[in-house]
């Protein structure tokens, strides 16, 4: 087949790459699962996870172990097929987002090969992210509704609808930042916040856009169905939720395709907001170093950021309270998309006025 | 046969399959699923086409809004396969006859079409930056009413979904 004839080395390279990536956020997401009972066992005064391991470190092991050897039990009255898709919805649409984060920058071999630390560097690449962002309700929804159970099926539409107001102010709070870079490629949005200071500003996006920043974090909130945004799952009112049926690995994947959902979003806020894998006196560090050894240092910084986020998240779970179902609605449609649609005028008008572009 | 053609069949046996599967399945979440899916094979035609931004655009709205709703509205209104209402022969009759009309009406469209060629080569021409400037050069005019019109629509459905003043007053007090 000489038409298929494919370069085997970048086959190699991104198999590898992609590879490294899940493993990495399934690690990463598992070690939340901990960070978030110690985060909150501090802020509460207590001691959290500490039976499994030095420190509980073997608890999200111990977790997953026990959650493997629970008994299957899928509802005499749900509808088969959707009910085990609902999960598998849930983890697919969390895992794919991740392919068009930037890890780092280029690394150029001695034969002159670019390995590219990006699973894709697609053009209209924050829009594939809100393509990925809006199927991720479907997990949720199909799971709740086949469930048969009306605590679930209350908490799907809960869900669906949370994450449809959202997306909108969170589309408007974007296009304020896209207006100011000119490109959808999340690459370009990277390179363009190079360093930390330059012309006599911050290069961040964060610091250009700050109104939209708070926007733009106060949806990913909603989306992720975290606290206080996590109506869909709360106690008090729905027992448990959307998987209140669900059991075994199936309700594991739920719970940890939450976690990654968390790092994957954080790490796209950073890259969006935070310079990405850019740092303060890159530039002279780049050249003290080898370039491998650079590439390395840059990813190792946007990992590390994007734990800063996930740590974050954490904090405000454990210090706001939920909001009311009804203040929600009205903090997403009469505040939040008002004020971006401001905060997109104002950046309108001062790219027109000041910059003259 | 190479890459574009093996991808180009299978998508569109995924196409019809599937959008075979939204009217054939009894139980109308398996439909809503199946439409799904034949958005998703349409947007693989787009990326085909080197239509990025109408490809992702189709799955945002279509796949990821519009049948979200859709969803919601079969969820709440609890349609199952066993209350789906039976039709009467009559309508059933009418039901074929308007659709062979509309058949035969797509049949002589299609005759007197003149067959497109896209130029596969060229890589730019859906970008969204290409998109941008021919909406707001060249068809700055019917872009603009249409999203007049949107508007408008819009604010009709806020009106009607609005509650009238004596609930609103009733439910406040």
């Amino acid at each position: 087949m000489l038409l298929l004839q494919i370069d085997t080395a970048l086959i190699l390279e991104k198999v590898i790459l992609i590879s490294v990536i899940l493993m990495g956020s399934l690690g990463i997401a598992m070690y939340a699962t901990w960070g978030e009972r110690k985060v909150a066992a501090i802020m509460q005064d207590r001691i959290g996870p500490n039976r499994a391991g030095p420190l509980g470190l073997l608890q999200p092991l111990a977790d997953g172990l026990k959650l493997f050897f629970k008994e299957e039990i899928i509802p005499d009255r749900s509808t088969r097929l959707i009910f085990i898709l609902g999960p598998c919805l849930a983890m697919l649409t969390a895992l794919m987002t991740s392919a068009v984060v930037p890890w780092g920058p280029d690394y150029v071999t001695e034969t002159g090969r670019h390995i590219t630390f990006q699973v894709a560097d697609i053009n209209i690449g924050i829009l594939f992210v809100f393509g990925v962002v809006s199927l991720g309700v479907y997990g949720v929804m199909l799971g709740g509704w086949a469930s048969n159970n009306k605590f679930s099926l209350l908490s799907a539409i809960r869900a669906a609808s949370q994450a449809i107001s959202y997306e909108l102010a969170m589309g408007l709070s974007l296009i304020a930042l896209l207006m100011m870079t000119g490109s959808l490629s999340l690459r370009d949005i990277v390179e363009q916040q190079h360093g930390f200071w330059a012309d006599g500003y911050f290069t961040w996006n964060v610091f250009k856009q700050p109104l939209g920043f708070i926007i733009f974090l106060t949806c990913a909130f909603a989306e992720l169905n975290r606290a206080p945004f996590d109506l869909p799952e709360c106690e008090s009112e729905l027992n448990m939720g959307y998987h209140q049926e669900y059991s075994s690995m199936k309700l594991g994947f739920y719970l940890f395709a939450e976690y990654i959902n968390l790092f994957v979003s954080s790490s796209i806020i950073i890259t969006l907001y935070f310079g990405g894998y850019n740092f303060p006196f890159m530039d002279q560090v780049a050249g003290a170093v080898h370039p491998l050894l650079f590439s390395i240092i840059c990813i190792l910084v946007l990992v590390s950021k994007a734990v800063g986020m996930v740590l974050f998240f954490m904090f405000v779970r454990w210090t706001l309270p939920r909001f009311r179902y009804d203040q929600l609605m009205k903090l997403g449609w009469k505040s939040l998309i008002p004020i971006a649609l401001i905060n997109m005028l104002i950046t309108g008008v001062v790219i027109l006025w000041i910059f003259n572009k | 046969m190479n890459i574009y053609d093996i991808l180009f069949w299978v998508l569109s046996a995924t196409a019809v399959g599937c959008a075979l599967g939204v009217i054939l399945s009894r139980n109308p979440v398996t439909s809503v699923l199946f439409l799904i899916l034949t958005f998703f094979s349409i947007s693989g035609h787009y990326l085909l086409m080197n239509a990025q931004f109408l490809a992702i655009v189709n799955i945002i709205v279509y796949a990821g809004a519009i049948m979200v709703l859709f969803l919601f509205v079969i969820m709440l209104m609890n349609l199952n396969a066993d209350v789906e209402p039976q039709k009467g022969q009559l309508v059933q009759l009418a039901g074929v006859i308007s659709g062979g009309v509309l058949f035969l009406v797509l049949l002589a469209a299609i005759k007197t079409a003149v067959p497109v060629t896209v130029d596969k080569t060229s890589i730019d021409i859906g970008l969204i930056a290409n998109l941008g400037k021919v909406l707001f050069k060249d068809y700055v005019l019917p872009f603009e009413i249409s999203s007049v019109l949107f508007l408008s629509s819009m604010v009709g459905a806020v009106v009607i979904g609005k509650k009238e003043d004596g609930v609103a007053a009733k439910a406040d007090a």
